[in-house]
């Protein structure tokens, strides 16, 4: 069969698999739900759940959509589509994609005209991902019966366990967010190197100074949407508006975003 | 009489039957690719790629599983693992639906909410997605829209804008617990250069036993 990145075929096969995704969250939806009205849990509270997680996920998935936009001008529609609505995480495609491409001695601006190239791309970010399929059926269950022995009889540590969990999981994003304040005063960490991809497949290593002040953009960034979050805590407490809570996190989120184009025009 | 099973043995059988299946699809793909287009991989480049990339993601997939099944409950992660994204979006949606529903991973209901919440934001991205793909084959403004310079930024600050409305819910309810992991947490981080985008995926499960380590010791003290 001729080859095209945006060969038909390939989208009855990606079509496959994604219709089988959907069909594993909806059958997993459905059972919740109704496991949920077994136990007589407050419908009102799970509809919330699902208003506040379907508004939620918006900003988030067009992110995504926009790494789909940015591979698809090598890899065609395709391949990203599938790699990033299943199994996909934004950061790691694009690097996975990026060094495949780069390693056949091509860039992700041109499309890729070798089939034998597009494959290699598609093994390359398929078994990148795969100890995480094959060792979440092994281990889950394994996992989940140790949580339940440590220590969980004790209902107020339990409690206070579940709330470390969770903060420690926070507060090393929010270290993360940090990462690069060192520029402020290490000059070093301002050259960054990037590999430009040559024409005839060669690269060659060019540094760029970024300003010291970059840094701090993702801090001010997350400023901005804590004190957006705070604000709608307090409106909502105050003023008796509950339902500023259940969208609270959208609404910080989007604000943050929002505020990043002119702080990174600011500090950059 | 066969013993009668209970939801969370029924989601562990059902989440492995799924997760197989999809497993299998999934790597039929590539090889379906070489079969219909009659051609190997380039096996030098596919080497050199893999070494490049396969050390340190399955280092985190594999911290990822320890460290997040207990946050995501059973059938949070059977889903979450299969859809990706979980950093920027599925642990957070699942948390903040915890919280708001005032239920902990570790019992049944919370097991619920999270289920629920992880299954409609895959659901949901994914359309999202279906819908973008089909406006950007056949509308191609909204494409280069997406892509363009001046919205970049938003999309590259993601992380940011997503945790700092976390980070308040969570520290404001327990101020005393997050001193010490977020001093921790930052000083590693400002002053480690090795850390970043790429190795935020290890230093969550140090964040987490660390700050577990620390509950315990103040839980003791009667401190929290």
């Amino acid at each position: 069969m001729t080859f095209s990145v945006n060969s038909p075929v390939i989208f009855l096969m990606v079509g496959i698999i994604i219709l089988a995704v959907l069909g594993q969250s909806f059958y997993f939806l459905f059972r919740a739900l109704k496991r949920a009205k077994e136990k007589g849990m407050d419908s009102a509270q799970l509809k919330k759940t699902i208003t506040a997680s379907a508004i939620f996920t918006v900003a988030p998935a067009v992110a995504i959509l926009v790494g789909v936009v940015t591979l698809s001008k090598s890899l065609g529609v395709a391949l990203p589509w599938l790699r990033l609505s299943v199994i996909g995480s934004l950061s790691y495609e694009t690097i996975a994609a990026e060094r495949a491409v780069s390693e056949l001695g091509q860039g992700l601006e041109k499309q890729i005209s070798d089939p034998s190239a597009f494959v290699t791309v598609a093994w390359v970010m398929t078994l990148g991902i795969l100890v995480g399929l094959i060792l979440t059926p092994v281990l889950t269950k394994k996992i989940q019966g140790g949580m339940n022995k440590i220590g969980m009889k004790d209902k107020k540590w339990a409690e206070t366990f579940n709330n470390a969990m969770f903060l420690g999981m926070i507060s090393a994003f929010l270290g993360f967010v940090f990462s690069n304040v060192s520029r402020l005063w290490d000059a070093g960490a301002r050259i960054i190197t990037e590999k430009i991809l040559q024409q005839d497949g060669s690269y060659i290593v060019e540094t760029a100074t970024v300003s010291a002040t970059s840094g701090l953009i993702p801090v001010c960034v997350m400023a901005v949407s804590a004190v957006i979050m705070a604000i709608c805590g307090i409106f909502a407490k105050t003023l008796k508006q509950h339902w500023m809570n259940d969208y609270a996190l959208p609404i910080s989120l989007i604000g943050g975003m929002a505020s990043a184009i002119p702080i990174t025009n600011w500090l950059s | 009489m066969k013993k009668e099973m209970t939801y969370l043995e029924s989601v562990h059988r059902d989440g492995r039957i799924w997760g197989f299946t999809l497993l299998v699809l999934i790597i039929l793909f590539p090889t379906a690719l070489c079969l219909i287009f009659g051609v190997l991989p380039k096996w030098d480049a596919l080497l050199k790629a893999l070494l490049a990339v396969l050390p340190m993601y399955w280092a985190v997939g594999i911290v990822e599983i320890f460290t997040y099944v207990p946050m995501l409950g059973a059938g949070g992660a059977y889903l979450s693992f299969v859809t990706g994204n979980i950093s920027n979006l599925k642990l957070p949606v699942a948390v903040d639906a915890m919280e708001k529903a005032d239920v902990k991973a570790s019992s049944e209901e919370g097991e619920i909410i999270s289920t629920v919440s992880i299954a409609v934001s895959s659901i949901v991205t994914t359309f999202i997605i279906i819908v973008g793909v089909i406006l950007l084959i056949t509308v191609e403004p909204i494409g280069a829209f997406l892509s363009s310079p001046v919205l970049e930024p938003a999309f590259a600050q993601i992380l940011p804008a997503l945790f700092g409305g976390l980070a308040v819910v969570f520290i404001s309810k327990n101020v005393k617990l997050s001193i010490a992991p977020i001093i921790l947490m930052l000083s590693l981080f400002i002053f480690v250069p090795a850390l970043n985008e790429g190795t935020v995926g290890i230093m969550v499960p140090v964040g987490v036993l660390f700050t577990v380590g620390v509950a315990r010791i103040m839980y003791k003290r009667g401190w929290i």
